[in-house]
């Protein structure tokens, strides 16, 4: 009985923030600064979403928010496509393939985790600098194609964990490594793939600070960016337009976590546990 | 023979585009990153050997010693008190009552929300005027020095006006970002929860018999069993706080009050992005690295004799 009060209570605290947001956003401006605080608006001002897309379109301070959404979805394709393409290849030449040096560098790969990412910004931006790339998309989504250290050591485990008879059978059949690789282990590595996949996704959808490296004009911003500018736009902060537009930069995690929960949550202990 | 070579033929060929962009995307720039932290280095001009004056110069850079300070004084309350409720958090999730799919569900749901999105709500939800936060605290004061003055004792003014500026008051706004890291303590949750299902229930039951109760049981049983994964999951907070940026950074410009949020990263990407002293953003950045380094050492030099890996 006690454990389901506290478990009650703290779910309470753990939502109120949530649905105190998607209040906010539902009411007219006034209605957002009354004491006591109003929960349920009379009136739910739905034209506030839309309002949020085409925030002051007609007025100063344009914020294309449809536009950022496009960007957004675009540059999670990219990486995505990459990410899981690239390291599912490479950790399978990791796991399942003999060659030289092979166990010393996946040791190097394992010991590139350590390097924090602030030691690399400067060098980074100014390769990309000398390519040409800054201003556009490429660096947030071109080295996502050449596979990263941890899901290689992700996938790896994965791979490694599948029969090698079943390899064995196949190259007796006269498969080749690619075929293997493509036919059979593949298939059978989808949760993890999965998991590679939805991670990867999670981390360009909520990246600011690439974003705010890399892209110059204003046009090609993530919403991550787009978000920010309703606080710093025209002095008093329109909250319940704020808020809106918070709720549909949260609202397609949500909706992806209530369709994949399992695999979320496998993902998290397996990223936390193995490592 | 020659199964065996085209093996490794096939193999070099997959790795290939790792060991391309390893070496591309991270070897180079790191070789790069050291020799700039050597040198003076803006956009335009090619950088120009200065030896060791960059690391002179933060030294006596008394702002990289408050971001340093503000950072740390961020990181280990939030350390301590993310480690201890996320624990505590996963003990009630673990308990075995009706509905924990729910309860599960809600006390995650944070964690997701991404960190431009929850610097949003938060700044929403720690507004001195109208945030949620101040209107409940005023209720409870006032439901305070109504008690007080029933028993005729004059209430104190900070009681009256009990609500802090928070964010903007460099008093209030460290403690309210701990806050918002524990709303998101959600994912470490999630590991601890994973980790005390795989806690042995014989050694549990054991435990039992011996008459021990729930504190003897958790401190000497579940503790000791999860203590791997407190530590992996201690040092990857302890990596994520040192290097907090995207909240810190739209919340508080130039760590605004009064530098009082001023972080090392966002110190760090200013000098880099804003004043374009690239050579002095490298060296901050090996800095941290030896900082991360050095704490990551201790903390599993301490750790050696506490946590227990198993009979294996």
């Amino acid at each position: 009985m006690g454990i389901h009060v506290v478990l009650v209570a703290l779910s309470i605290v753990f939502l109120i923030p949530l649905v105190w947001m998607i209040s906010t956003s539902l009411k007219p401006i006034e209605l957002t600064m009354t004491k006591p605080p109003v929960w349920i608006p009379p009136h739910a001002l739905w034209h506030n979403y839309p309002d949020a897309f085409n925030y002051g379109s007609s007025k100063l301070g344009y914020i294309p928010f449809l536009l950022y959404s496009r960007n957004t979805i675009l540059l999670c394709i990219l990486v995505v496509t990459g990410t899981v393409a690239s390291n599912a290849v490479v950790a399978y030449s990791f796991a399942r393939l003999r060659w030289p040096g092979r166990d010393l560098a996946f040791a190097v790969t394992l010991a590139t985790m350590m390097v924090p990412f602030p030691v690399l910004m400067v060098p980074l931006f100014t390769l990309f600098t000398h390519l040409g790339w800054v201003g556009s998309y490429k660096p947030l989504w071109v080295p996502a194609w050449f596979g990263a250290a941890f899901n290689i050591f992700l996938l790896r485990q994965f791979f490694k964990s599948l029969p090698f008879e079943l390899s064995e059978a196949a190259k007796i059949d006269g498969c080749s490594e690619w075929q293997i690789f493509v036919d059979i282990i593949l298939p059978l590595a989808k949760p993890a793939l999965a998991v590679v996949a939805l991670f990867s996704f999670l981390g360009t959808w909520n990246d600011f600070l690439g974003p705010l490296i890399y892209l110059m004009d204003q046009k090609s911003f993530t919403l991550s960016q787009g978000l920010q500018f309703y606080q710093s736009q025209a002095g008093g902060t329109q909250w319940n337009l704020l808020m809106a537009a918070s709720t549909i930069v949260i609202a397609p995690i949500i909706v992806l976590f209530f369709f994949t929960q399992r695999l979320f949550i496998q993902g998290i202990a397996l990223t936390g546990l193995k490592g | 023979m020659s199964v065996r070579k085209s093996e490794a033929r096939a193999g070099v060929l997959f790795a290939s585009p790792w060991l391309l962009g390893f070496l591309v995307f991270l070897a180079a720039p790191l070789v790069a990153s050291v020799y700039y932290s050597f040198c003076e280095f803006s956009v335009l001009k090619p950088p120009i050997f200065i030896g060791l004056d960059n690391y002179r110069d933060m030294i006596h850079d008394p702002i990289l010693w408050t971001t340093l300070y503000n950072t740390a004084y961020f990181t280990i309350p939030a350390l301590f008190f993310g480690t201890f409720a996320s624990i505590a958090m996963a003990l009630l999730l673990n308990a075995k009552v009706k509905g924990q799919a729910f309860y599960r569900t809600f006390f995650y749901l944070p964690s997701l929300v991404p960190p431009v999105a929850s610097a949003m709500l938060w700044m929403w939800m720690f507004n001195g005027e109208n945030g949620l936060i101040n209107i409940a605290l005023a209720k409870l004061g006032g439901w305070a020095c109504w008690v007080l003055e029933l028993v005729h004792i004059k209430p104190p003014t900070w009681l009256v006006d009990i609500g802090p500026a928070w964010l903007s008051d460099p008093l209030w706004s460290k403690p309210a970002l701990i806050l918002m890291s524990l709303w998101g303590a959600g994912n470490a949750m999630v590991i601890y929860l994973a980790s005390l299902q795989d806690v042995p229930t014989e050694l549990v039951e054991a435990c039992e018999l011996d008459g021990a109760n729930f504190w003897g049981k958790l401190w000497n049983v579940t503790i000791p069993m999860i203590s791997p994964v407190i530590l992996f999951n201690s040092i990857m907070l302890l990596i994520g706080s040192l290097q907090k940026f995207t909240d810190v950074y739209i919340l508080f410009p130039q760590g605004a009050p009064a530098q009082s949020t001023y972080f090392y990263i966002p110190y760090l990407f200013d000098n880099a992005f804003v004043y374009h002293k690239f050579g002095y953003a490298c060296a901050m950045g090996w800095f941290l690295f030896v900082i991360i380094l050095v704490l990551t050492l201790v903390t599993l030099k301490i750790s050696e004799k506490r946590v227990y890996y198993g009979g294996d």
